[in-house]
């Protein structure tokens, strides 16, 4: 493709991803704003791979654009059962969120001012060249990381301890809707053609899961790709009307919940008696170190993502703790 | 610089602004959800462009592993979001 057909096709993407986000922005029908939302996300992928990012474009695709409409598309079916007449949030809590005149204009135009001071932060950022010398860094001890994926050679090896610390806002964030949130009731059983629909694409998902766990070494793919991956699977097979969706007994779910940040500590804390430092991996086992955390992570955030679908403890699970504390 | 470069990081920025906009005065608490991760789209452009090193050099990949990380987070906070905003409709229905 040459230089000009290129640049149309920037224009032409950057104006449907500014148009998408203003439509999703401003539609007063809640359900148009999400759908709306999810296109936004998937254009954002194409953007994703157009600035040569697969790995980021895969999990746009599989997380910002599919289950977080997943979750709030189901939000609004909630919302619309509470409140028939507009859909959106109660009157009273409407009120007590809207601003006034004045205020909106003047935070309208604090934001114009973000915007402008991002733009030339922006533009002085990319003139300096002075970013160069990390992924020189990077580039120069991949060999010693275990896989030859750069962007998953950082998340599991170089700055492990991000990935370990993110785990732990997961697990944070999981066990928040547990607390607060009870399971959404069963959907109806569907019908043949979704149940024959299902049929096929859960064992696909789960097979293109493990997948892209394993290709995440070395191509794009890896841990986070193939947790979402597996909780799409688990919404199919929820949207069938299957009660068993997957998920274990409660107390094996937190144990899985767990797993992510507890596999991290785990290895970390065993190389530390071993005389490495924390999370320092030995060269000839990262490979394997890496596949076990990212298998671990896989669950942990398959878990957790359908644990925020179903909105909660199912109620089952619930009295069954409620009698064993009496 | 890149034009591609240039054209991208405009239109990040223009999206993190919408996106704060409404996340700080929608009177819905779902289009506040949407707008914070219109928000958290326009930052991610701004690394991912902040990375793009022309169409023949491979990119930095740093801040594609941090703009991964932050969509899980985006997500597991739009969820928790989703669920207190779930409790208190239920409360308030209560009342």
């Amino acid at each position: 493709m040459n230089a000009t057909s290129l640049l149309v096709f920037d224009g032409l993407l950057l104006i449907s991803i500014v148009s998408l986000a203003w439509a999703a922005l401003a539609s007063p029908d809640a359900r148009r704003s999400v759908i709306l939302f999810m296109a936004f996300g998937l254009v954002l992928a194409v953007a994703w791979g157009r600035l040569l990012a697969p790995n980021v474009a895969l999990a746009e695709a599989a997380i910002g654009a599919g289950l977080s409409g997943a979750l709030l598309l189901v939000a609004v079916g909630e919302q619309s059962k509470h409140t028939p007449h507009d859909g959106a949030v109660p009157v009273g809590k409407r009120n007590a969120l809207r601003v006034r005149a004045t205020l909106q204009w003047f935070i309208t135009l604090l934001c114009a001012a973000l915007a402008a001071t991002l733009a030339w932060a922006l533009l002085h950022a990319l003139d300096s060249a002075t970013n160069e010398r990390l992924a020189q860094a990077v580039s120069e001890n991949l060999a010693a990381s275990g896989v030859s994926n750069p962007v998953t050679a950082i998340l599991l090896n170089f700055r492990a301890h991000d990935t370990l610390l993110e785990l732990a806002v997961l697990l944070t964030a999981a066990l928040g809707i547990l607390a607060i949130g009870t399971a959404r009731p069963d959907y109806q059983r569907a019908g043949p053609v979704f149940d024959g629909l299902a049929r096929w694409l859960v064992p696909v998902l789960i097979l293109t899961a493990g997948y892209l766990l394993w290709v995440g070494a070395h191509a794009p793919g890896g841990a986070f790709q193939a947790g979402a991956t597996l909780a799409a699977a688990a919404v199919v097979l929820r949207l069938a009307g299957k009660r068993i969706i997957g998920l274990p007994q409660a107390g094996t779910l937190r144990v899985i919940l767990a797993a992510g940040a507890g596999m991290f500590l785990v290895v970390g804390l065993t190389l530390l008696l071993l005389g490495r430092p924390f999370l320092g991996y030995p060269p000839a086992w990262a490979g394997s170190l890496i596949l076990l955390i990212e298998s671990a992570a896989m669950l942990a955030i398959a878990a957790t993502l359908v644990v925020a679908f179903l909105g909660g403890r199912s109620p089952a699970a619930a009295s069954n703790d409620e009698n064993n504390r009496c | 610089m890149l034009t591609t470069q240039l054209l991208y990081g405009l239109t990040s920025c223009l999206i993190t602004a919408l996106g704060l906009r409404t996340a700080l005065l929608h009177p819905s608490l779902l289009h506040r959800v949407i707008g914070i991760n219109v928000l958290g789209a326009g930052v991610f452009m701004i690394l991912i462009t902040i990375a793009y090193r022309g169409p023949d050099v491979p990119p930095d990949p740093v801040p594609h592993a941090l703009v991964l990380t932050g969509i899980v987070v985006a997500v597991s906070a739009t969820a928790l979001a989703l669920a207190l905003a779930r409790r208190l409709t239920a409360e308030q229905s209560n009342d």
